[in-house]
């Protein structure tokens, strides 16, 4: 079991509704943004001075821009039902990780600045003005949501939690309080193309490596294009997918598709990353930045098709955003959707028989497949509503002989997330991490334990990058995880048919 | 007017002042609700992909309350009982506001004071409820309270008027009928009805400035109400479109 200086949730049997613990995970910091990415992004570079006007200010505005903020700080009935549906309490018993009572932290300041009864009544109506000791609140707990929206499931008016963390984080860099990973990584893609910062000759030796690298495996040369204009495909994918691992796994699966598909493709050097940060801190102006780059990419190559690899909030802002923020995509193939993504592309070509498969391949793992939180709850594959949770799946049971389903509670559209969304996949939040992984490391344990699994499969590398570091903790080895795309390579056959 | 009680002329004014707040406060934040934008497709899903699946999902969900079910059973139990019988209040005083009374609507009041008449066990199973369960205990506050108990005061005081101080129901309609044709009359000075009065004017007062909105939130939620095709068909930003 990895180290750790902080209590590890037991579970063996399950994860039970903890007794609150008011203050569990108050001591939690994230390290602050520098000056520099602050204002590269358009945030003052540091804390202004008249900090609460221009924060009360700025909430007033996104009020009038958004009818979720708007209407969701006005029509929750705190009934409780999504106090328990938020991994992090779970994980932790934190009360402020009770969705609801995230919310409050920012209803608090809603009611004692723009209502009635919050300006007569004060302390009894539960308003409170914004003070440091409540900006800190802010910065802590804002930064222990993950944005995975499960609360919002069970929620009988639909309150997204997210969209109220993503504006409270939006407020906060308005006013120059900013976290540092994800400012440095909007920063990076804005400057490189990539989250990772990799420059295009890094990227050249990569794809070149690689291509060798599947050569001498199986004797098949396997293209990894980059920058070919006129090719059919731009294939957009995390930037983690070129250099870690197990994600670089599910990369040589992707070329192996499109190898024994027949279709051309290619990376873009331009746009080399799939993420996009910029929906973690709330940011319009950044969200949409990151995305017209990728559009632009296709544009310039002259694309007929994007598909999009593995990656759960970028597919996210791809699936809902996208066109949105940067279409009309109509340089585009009208027959394909915009954007495809990769599971569905395969699983199309798996259909058409246009792939030999063998599935004995994968003998060795038994395969469970984990439902990443914003796929399953903020997009959807293929034409029928649910088509996230069964595309997979049938690519899954097409390549794989052993295949295992976890707790419906804990999958699906009740998936719970990794622990690592949202901007908070970050060292200094291990602890927060770490708990909130609980309830998912839980549900694995037990097909683990029962069903004899060994591999879960994911198609987030967000997902996979957090379970392959918090999973030791909870004595399940790292090499449990694993991309669809990296079984779905494992079990193609190239060469002559 | 010159002709009421000073009794009646302030309660002719506080009704209709509390009625001008009541509307004009749902009013004011319902097209508050309608007008305000949403920049992107934000539908939780999975969603129906057509409009007409989403009107049958939010049906399903508002008149089930489904999505709460999923969300605690124990909750949900308390939370319809309370919602249903509220139909049997309504129905139960939709006839002192109306005249001819409908025949439909007179047959079916005996059935409707016996739902009302249980009125009082949601509240206090709710109230109890929040005291009970130390995470809903967290985070109710004193107006979480402050409503269940106002409407345990007035199904109280209403079935006190019903079945202990009995109160003169001609004279009350009279009144009420005078309220809602702009033509005052005086109001039956019976203590039982002036405080269950005085109470149900406190609550529509109340309404708007309150958690009570979910009842007309409940039909503008983005996740739930938008539908889940921002591939098919572009969304547009109203206050980015170009
Ligand atoms: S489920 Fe919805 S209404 Fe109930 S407490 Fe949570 S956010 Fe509020
Ligand atoms: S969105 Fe997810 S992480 Fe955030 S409060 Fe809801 S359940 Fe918790």
């Amino acid at each position: 079991m990895a180290k750790a200086d902080f209590e590890i949730p037991d579970i063996e049997n399950g994860v039970s509704v903890p007794a609150i613990k008011p203050g569990a995970m108050a001591h939690v910091k994230y390290h602050a943004a520098s000056e520099a990415h602050l204002s590269k992004l358009g945030f003052p570079a540091k804390r202004v001075d008249n900090w609460k006007e221009v924060a009360l200010a700025k909430m007033n505005e996104l009020m009038g821009k958004y009818k979720s903020l708007k209407l969701f700080l006005d029509v929750c009935v705190k009934c409780g039902a999504c106090a328990d549906k938020c991994h992090y309490f779970l994980g932790t018993g934190d009360p402020n990780n009770m969705p609801v009572a995230r919310q409050e932290l920012m209803r608090k300041v809603y009611r004692k600045n723009f209502t009635l009864g919050g300006k007569l009544f004060g302390g009894l109506a539960r308003a409170e003005d914004l003070t440091e000791e409540v900006l800190r609140e802010w910065m802590t707990y804002f930064h222990q949501c993950s944005q995975c929206r499960r609360c919002s499931v069970f929620c009988p008016f639909g309150i997204d939690t997210a969209e109220i963390s993503m504006a409270a984080r939006e407020i906060m860099d308005s006013i120059g309080v900013g976290q540092k990973y994800t400012l440095e990584i909007i920063a990076k893609v804005h400057d490189t193309g990539n989250n990772l910062g990799i420059p295009k000759d890094a990227l050249i030796g990569t794809l070149e490596f690689l291509e060798e690298d599947v050569k001498e495996a199986t004797g098949v040369d396997v293209k990894f294009p980059l920058d070919q204009k006129g090719a059919e495909v731009m294939l957009i994918v995390p930037s983690a997918d070129f250099f870690s691992s197990p994600h670089v796994d599910s990369l040589v699966g992707y070329a192996k598709v499109f190898h024994a598909a027949g279709i051309s493709y290619t990376f873009s050097s331009h746009a080399s990353e799939f993420a996009n940060f910029g929906m973690f801190i709330g940011s319009y102006d950044n969200t949409k930045k990151i995305a017209t780059r990728i559009a632009d990419a296709g544009r310039e190559l002259g694309v007929k098709r994007i598909v999009v690899g593995e990656c759960g909030h970028a597919y996210r802002v791809a699936y809902s955003f996208w066109n949105t923020l940067a279409g009309p995509f109509d340089y585009l193939d009208k027959n394909h959707a915009v954007p495809t993504h990769i599971c569905e592309f395969t699983e199309e070509l798996i259909r058409r028989n246009a792939l030999r498969l063998d599935k004995s391949a994968n003998d060795e793992f038994t395969v469970t497949y984990h439902d990443s939180c914003n796929v399953a709850r903020a997009s959807r594959m293929g034409t029928e509503p649910g088509g996230q949770f069964e595309i997979p799946r049938n690519i899954l049971k097409a390549v794989c002989n052993k295949y295992v389903e976890m707790d419906p509670e804990a999958n699906r559209e009740k998936t719970f997330c990794c622990g690592g969304g949202g901007g908070l996949l970050s060292d200094e939040l291990l602890e927060v991490r770490v708990k909130g992984a609980a309830p998912k490391a839980a549900a694995l344990k037990e097909v683990m334990d029962n069903q004899g699994v060994n591999t879960m499969a994911m198609i987030c590398a967000i997902c996979k990058a957090q379970f392959t570091k918090v999973l030791p903790y909870y004595d399940i080895p790292m090499e449990a995880v694993a991309g669809v795309h990296q079984l779905v390579g494992n079990a193609i056959q190239l060469g002559g048919k | 007017m010159s002709g009421l009680s000073p009794l009646s002329l302030v309660y002719v004014v506080l009704s209709y002042a509390g009625a001008a707040v009541f509307f004009g406060g749902l009013l004011h934040k319902l097209w508050g609700y309608a007008v305000t934008p949403n920049p992107l497709s934000i539908p939780v899903t999975p969603h129906p992909a057509t409009m007409g699946g989403v009107v049958a999902r939010n049906l399903i969900n508002i008149t089930l309350f489904a999505d709460l079910f999923k969300g605690n059973r124990w909750t949900w139990a308390g939370g319809y009982a309370f919602h249903v019988i509220l139909i049997a209040v309504f129905a139960r005083h939709l006839r002192l506001f109306i005249h001819p009374v409908s025949p439909l609507l007179a047959q079916i009041q005996p059935v409707a004071l016996l739902g009302a008449m249980l009125l009082p066990l949601p509240l206090i199973y709710l109230l109890i409820r929040r005291k009970a369960v130390d995470r809903y205990a967290w985070i109710s506050s004193p107006a979480d309270y402050f409503v269940l108990l106002l409407l345990l005061l007035i199904a109280l005081s209403g079935l006190g008027l019903r079945f202990v101080n009995h109160a003169d129901i001609t004279g009350i309609k009279h009144f009420l009928l005078g309220l809602v044709m702009f033509s005052p009359v005086d109001m039956p000075p019976h203590p039982a009805f002036i405080i269950h009065f005085t109470l149900a004017l406190m609550l529509a007062a109340y309404f708007p400035f309150s958690k009570l909105m979910h009842a007309g939130g409940v039909f503008f939620s983005p996740t739930r109400t938008m539908v889940d095709d921002p591939r098919e068909r572009r969304h547009i930003n109203p206050w980015a479109a170009k």
